[in-house]
């Protein structure tokens, strides 16, 4: 007859106790606990009663919701002027983009999204069919499609595309090039080769030591007086291989802060298995390295996505670029026009940048980010 | 290390001389549009409009120059510029005209390797001011307080035109525009000063712009110009005599309405100016329709400037110095004969 020191079998799960809910309970442990507290709450209440009314009368009910020119949205009491966003949201999403080829901006977006959202759920099947598609196909149809010159298709410079656009191309491509480059610089960085780690240090250090603004500026306005004249590179090519440069140092930093976190035995542990270099980091090092990287990956990415508005300083029109340039209609100039316009950049930045965010944190939960070693 | 040297400093010249001796007409024809620098967004001179197509005084420039060489005010290719990158953009050969609120100064002229080819606007230092106050002229603000943006040339103009005229003025600076603005509303100044041409866009952008006004006096020099590359006559002359084709179609009341019926005119300029009597387009490598194209598409000068600034637009800029030599401003048509 065995013994047991413990419990054999798994007791059945009962339902929590029920607390009735206690109003006057919770708050005086939450909000009213001590005088700091007490003080804390007294002076929030006061500071959203002062300042939620009038934010709210400005932006909705104050607001001008329909109207056609400058004149809907002047005069006494006049809240934001979202007659403006509304007159222009199609040139926010397209920039300068022709309007009868403006399908085509569209249908790269549906291309973008059916991309990206199966690749992001983790049970949709076909992952690797999915990464050639965003990787390979996507850029090169992409390219085709909103450039044009084939199928009949007309040519649409980069110089008109714009908006929302833009900000997308410039996010997407700097995070995707970013992150493999990024990679290869850390591992640079931590390699026991003089030549290889100099050169990544020298790189990383260079690129994070001098502001974002100034590379744009040095690619639009230096690299044009060393060129031979007639020879031409493309405005937004130039940004955006600035950009990547300039994102995968930081990325390169976020991945090594990774890499660090790593106990040697790993390494040493890869090499008992008679692993060389490259497969040790392939399935060994990295695997763990990057999901203690996600947080500082997703930061830098962010940042990102914020930073594209700099594009601004070298002619290009971003998402707030060209909210910036309609500002300048004189059928919208109106006191409203400014504060509105950078309201609904503001919001459209704000969505993107936490939609990043939360599925970091789903990431994170994913690959128990959080567990010890 | 010699060897490339060699090969730079050969090559180097040879690359100054191929631009010098470029067609910009040529190339412009090959193309099929008018490359064409502007503002990225600045009231009245350019912004895109509800439909995202660019608009505006400096616009009008290049989509005139367009219809005058393609009969297609729509051939032109936009670039906006930043003010630090237009002078790079007009070198780098990626634009061939540089319509963009540039004033012509000797400096820009001799060192810069640009040629202005003529002052399309007069613009200056101007006040803002509350109808309610009274104000008519800049003498009258002897002694109140003026709002100012610091650290430009406009913050020593207006102490220059004071000291000059042995009144005194309590100036009140700020670091960046709307915030002098913003004072300049809340009452804290008497006058408000900046360009003419930007104070008729901040009015626009106050509460009750009826109650404001920009006062006639102007206390500075500011000749906003188009500026082509040196070294290429042909184009030189192009764009020179587009201006004085506009200005020149207005002085004889040519205007895109009536300009199919002038073709009939018995006047000698005009059909000179439209092309049915003598070559003056050929003359310039063009047809000799290309003034009619232009205003015909686009309009003459008093068109473009009542479209875009004056009193056809929201910003409602008088003609002032602006006006025809005929009406006592500055804008004097050379002769096409």
């Amino acid at each position: 007859m065995a013994r047991h020191f413990v419990r054999s079998e798994v007791l059945a799960a009962r339902p929590a106790p029920r607390r009735p809910f206690d109003p006057i309970g919770w708050l005086s442990t939450n909000l009213f606990s001590s005088p700091l507290n007490i003080a804390a709450t007294v002076l929030s209440v006061a500071l959203i009663a002062k300042l939620l009314p009038p934010a709210l009368d400005w932006a909705i009910f104050d607001a001008v919701w329909v109207g056609s020119s400058r004149e809907a949205c002047v005069g006494p009491g006049v809240g934001a002027c979202w007659a403006f966003v509304w007159a222009k949201i199609g040139q926010f999403i397209h920039g300068h983009y022709p309007v009868g080829e403006r399908w085509r901006v569209d249908l790269f977006f549906v291309l973008f999204a059916a991309g990206l959202i199966p690749m992001a759920i983790p049970r949709v099947p076909f992952k690797r069919l999915n990464a050639v598609y965003l990787i390979l196909a996507l850029p090169l149809v992409s390219l085709l499609l909103l450039y044009g010159g084939v199928f009949g298709l007309r040519v649409v410079p980069t110089s008109q595309w714009g908006g929302l656009l833009v900000t997308i191309i410039v996010a997407a491509v700097g995070i995707a090039t970013s992150i493999p480059l990024g990679i290869l610089l850390a591992l640079g960085r931590r390699s026991k080769m003089p030549v290889i780690r100099m050169l990544s240090i020298a790189f990383i250090e260079f690129w994070r030591g001098i502001p974002l603004i100034t590379v744009l500026f040095m690619s639009s306005v230096m690299l044009p007086l060393f060129l031979p004249p007639g020879v031409d590179f493309d405005k937004l090519l130039r940004a955006l291989i600035g950009i990547a440069l300039y994102a995968s140092a930081y990325m390169a930093e976020a991945v090594r802060g990774g890499l660090q976190s790593l106990p040697r035995g790993q390494y040493e542990a890869a090499g008992s298995l008679g692993l060389g270099y490259w497969p040790t980091m392939r399935k060994v090092i990295l695997p763990q390295a990057l999901r203690v990287s996600i947080p500082g990956i997703v930061n830098t990415a962010i940042a990102l996505l914020k930073d594209t508005s700099l594009v601004i300083v070298i002619g290009l029109f971003d998402l707030l670029g060209i909210i910036q340039s309609n500002f300048a209609d004189s059928n919208w100039a109106s006191p409203a026009t400014p504060a509105t316009g950078y309201i609904f950049a503001a919001l459209v930045y704000w969505v993107m940048a936490f939609a990043v965010s939360r599925y970091s944190l789903f990431l994170e939960r994913r690959l128990d980010v959080g567990r010890r070693h | 290390m010699r060897h490339l040297l060699i090969a730079l400093a050969a090559f180097v010249p040879l690359a100054g001389i191929a631009s010098a001796e470029a067609a910009t007409l040529d190339d412009v024809m090959a193309r099929g549009t008018v490359s064409c620098g502007v503002h990225t967004g600045l009231l009245g001179y350019a912004a895109p409009d509800n439909a995202g197509r660019w608009a505006g005084f400096d616009v009008d420039y290049c989509r005139a120059l367009a219809a005058a060489i393609f009969n297609d005010a729509d051939a032109v290719t936009f670039s906006p510029l930043s003010a630090s990158e237009r002078f790079t953009a007009l070198q780098g050969t990626s634009v061939d005209l540089l319509a963009r609120i540039t004033t012509w100064t000797m400096s820009r002229d001799t060192t810069l390797g640009l040629n202005f080819a003529a002052v399309n606007y007069f613009d200056g230092q101007g006040f803002l001011v509350r109808r309610a106050d009274g104000f008519t002229s800049a003498a009258d603000l002897n002694g109140g307080s003026i709002c100012v943006q610091t650290g430009t040339t406009t913050e020593l103009n207006v102490t220059d035109f004071f000291a000059a005229n042995n009144m005194t003025f309590n100036p009140v600076v700020f670091e960046r525009i709307d915030e002098a603005t913003a004072a300049y509303e809340s009452g804290r100044c008497d006058a408000y000063t900046s360009d003419a041409s930007g104070l008729y866009g901040t009015r626009l952008t106050l509460a009750s712009p009826g109650d404001h006004m920009v006062l006639s006096d102007v206390i500075s020099k500011e000749p906003l110009s188009l500026a082509v590359r040196q070294g290429d006559d042909q184009w030189f002359d192009i764009v020179k005599w587009l201006h004085n084709a506009l200005l020149n179609a207005e002085e004889l009341g040519v205007t895109s309405e009536n300009v199919d019926e002038m073709l009939n005119s018995e006047n000698v300029n005009i059909r000179r100016l439209l092309g049915t009597e003598g070559t003056f387009g050929e003359s310039i490598g063009l047809s000799n329709a290309w003034a009619y194209q232009a205003i015909k598409l686009v309009g003459n000068y008093g068109e473009i400037f009542d479209r875009n600034l004056g009193a056809g637009s929201p910003i409602g800029i008088a003609r002032g110095l602006n006006a025809l030599w005929t009406n006592g401003g500055l804008q004097y048509a050379l002769p096409i004969r």
